[in-house]
């Protein structure tokens, strides 16, 4: 948008069953000059949207469906992507309104519609374009001097925070960075305080999620409400969420990823697995409550584990797990939680992450076939069984997260270990490897998730004792070898059980050091 | 429009005439044609059920959402009319009611049909300029 945005060319995907409509939207879109695509069924529509991450800046979508209901397409579109969805109907019954702006919409548009109502729908885009940045820039802010978070930004932004990107957020932050500037003198726009998100914090902020239940309507405020952390700012959970929603998307596009390379297919069951599993709680496999129960979930055990032991295997070289394009490892978390998710989350397309996600670590389990990346970030073998294990769980497929988490720079074992997940046998000699290493598992773990465990933390395995913190946005960017790019957040609106069954050590804190992680930009591990 | 089509067709109709330029010539026809295939489906599938005679509203209210959603698409007001008739009945679970209006419903589809079919012939001999100057 700073580029200027320009609503000719704006690409719609319109989504109507009937064929009539479908052809006069589409003639009067193209009136508009927009990039026009129709669709005439909703699954249709999930998958030529997840095919094309950023393909499309808006989707237009009749509410009676055939194959899926309006409103659950929405939610999809939403989560999985967060492109802005405008709905439509013949009906204009209030409450079919209301619901529709409650699952997010962010217009309803009633047949007949006119010429008028279409020519303006890329406000919208723009409009949520510029929330994602205000979000991004609003992390930065956060963390500040206690007493500005404690500026009862909440209270401030009252109610309505789930779409309170609108004036009241531009006050907010314009604010906010007044008396930033004001309170600190030495720091500038550009060097912005982090909110160390600590497992404890995070747990809390699972738990206040997950009381919320799965409702989109889960929203920051609530949500800040609830976890009752005095210096918490509104603004520091909402980040925080989008970051979450994200990562949860993330877990769900794995999920249904299929095309993870032949290897990780195959570890589904492989016999490493029982190898590998130390101890580590389970839940973590079933951390991610997508209850999609895709394929990610049912790899999601033998996955993490024989990621950990790989990365634990070679602390030295890994520095970033291995970024494969496509490959993920998909991680079926044998979540039973994910209540919402479930229901949320088909998705069926394997994000393309690698290239534009910044490199989030998320628990070693997100060994996702990357790219190394060159930042040396130090492992964090934390526990590397155990870390594995649980974070491995999570069906997460290499989505920006995995891939932070394990990147080694170099081709080095780990990374090779991960790249071969394809080849269940390397794989497996990988992981023979790695467990050997278990001492060092913890650093290692996370050094090459570029995650760096806190002093405190060692070798050992990752449990509740181990905080992590993670330190969001820029200061992660800035130290990864510049891989990420930034992540466009994904909204969900609920976030169930999905990290607060996961073991506390997948969240992993990030050394402001050497900070690779974007917590803005991963998923969350809980 | 010509007072023939009065009452019949809104000015959603109208609208649609203004789509039509030189990419699509043919626009409002195409739309009309495709309109009267859809709903002869829908209508088929109306029939069926009410012949069944089990009376599943939910599902008859359904088929009529979706019949009036379409009709609205070329602005077929007295069609419409007709539809929003048949959800009442249906919500009221009046079958008696139900099979009234839906002969109704059936029979302004067909005089809206050979209306067009008219109206689309006259232009086609009157020519493009012509069909610009009518709708206009």
């Amino acid at each position: 948008m700073d580029k200027g945005f320009s609503p000719v060319g704006l690409r719609v995907l319109v989504v109507d069953d009937d064929p009539t409509w479908l052809k006069i939207l589409e003639k009067m879109l193209k009136k508009c000059s927009y990039e026009v695509t129709t669709c005439g069924l909703a699954r249709e529509a999930l998958r030529l949207l997840r095919e094309r991450k950023d393909g499309y800046d808006i989707v237009i979508s009749d509410v009676n469906m055939p194959d899926m209901d309006g409103f659950k397409l929405l939610e999809h579109v939403g989560l999985e992507l967060d492109l802005p969805v405008i709905m439509m109907s013949v009906d204009g019954e209030t409450k079919r309104v209301m619901k529709g702006v409650q699952h997010g919409a962010c217009d309803y548009l009633l047949k007949p519609i006119r010429m008028k109502e279409l020519k303006i729908i890329w406000q919208h885009v723009l409009r949520k374009k510029l929330q994602e940045v205000r979000d991004i820039e609003g992390c930065c802010y956060e963390g500040g001097a206690d007493w500005f978070t404690r500026n009862d930004e909440t209270h401030y932004l009252g109610g309505g925070e789930d779409v309170s990107f609108g004036k009241k957020r531009k006050e907010f932050d314009f604010e906010k960075k007044l008396l930033q500037d004001e309170s600190d003198p030495s720091s500038s726009s550009s060097k912005k305080a982090r909110v160390v998100w600590s497992f404890e914090l995070h747990q809390k902020f699972v738990n206040a999620v997950n009381q919320i239940g799965c409702d989109h309507k889960a929203g920051p405020k609530k949500i800040l409400d609830l976890m009752n952390v005095p210096w918490l700012t509104r603004e520091n959970v909402a980040s925080h969420l989008q970051k979450y929603r994200l990562y949860l998307s993330r877990l769900e596009k794995g999920k249904e990823l299929k095309c993870y390379s032949g290897g990780v297919k195959n570890i589904d069951s492989p016999p490493k697995d029982s190898e590998f599993s130390s101890g580590h709680q389970s839940p973590g496999k079933n951390s991610y409550g997508f209850s999609g129960g895709s394929s990610l979930i049912h790899k999601a055990e033998t996955d993490p584990k024989q990621l950990a032991s790989s990365s634990v295997s070679d602390p030295s070289d890994v520095h970033m797990p291995p970024k494969a394009k496509k490959s993920r490892i998909e991680f079926d978390p044998p979540i039973s939680s994910s209540c919402a998710f479930e229901s949320l989350l088909p998705w069926s397309d394997v994000p393309d992450p690698l290239e534009s996600k910044p490199t989030i670590l998320y628990e070693s389990s997100f060994l996702q076939q990357q790219p190394l990346l060159p930042s040396q970030s130090p492992y964090v073998a934390n526990s590397a069984p155990t870390l594995m294990q649980d974070e491995m769980k999570p069906s997460y497929e290499t989505c920006v997260n995995a891939d932070a988490f394990l990147m080694p720079q170099d081709k080095n074992s780990t990374v090779m270990i991960l790249q071969d997940l394809a080849l269940p046998t390397p794989y497996a000699m990988k992981l023979q490897e790695a467990s050997s290493n278990v001492t060092n598992d913890t650093e290692s773990i996370l050094r090459s998730l570029n995650w760096e465990l806190p002093e405190s933390h060692h070798s050992g395995f990752i449990d509740t004792d181990l905080d992590f913190s993670w330190i969001q946005n820029e200061h992660f960017l800035a130290n990864t070898s510049g891989n990420f790019q930034n992540f466009q957040f994904q909204d969900y609106s609920c976030s169930p059980s999905l990290l607060s069954e996961l073991p506390p050590h997948l969240w992993f804190g990030n050394d402001p050091d050497e900070c690779t992680l974007m917590v803005d930009h991963g998923l969350f591990i809980s | 429009m010509g007072k023939c089509m009065q009452g019949y067709l809104d000015e959603q109709f109208m609208e649609l005439e203004e789509l039509q330029d030189d990419v699509n010539p043919n626009f409002v026809e195409e739309v009309a044609t495709l309109y009267f295939k859809d709903s002869a489906r829908l209508i088929n599938s109306i029939d069926q059920a009410l012949e069944r005679g089990s009376f599943d509203f939910n599902r008859l209210d359904n088929y009529m959402h979706q019949f009036k959603g379409s009709s609205t698409s070329i602005g077929a007001s007295k069609v419409k009319t007709e539809c929003t008739m048949f959800r009442e009945y249906c919500r009221m679970g009046n079958a008696e009611g139900c099979l009234r209006t839906f002969q109704q419903v059936k029979k302004e589809h067909a005089t809206l049909r050979k209306k067009l079919e008219h109206y689309f012939q006259l232009a086609r001999q009157a020519g493009p300029k012509e069909t610009a100057r009518r709708s206009k």
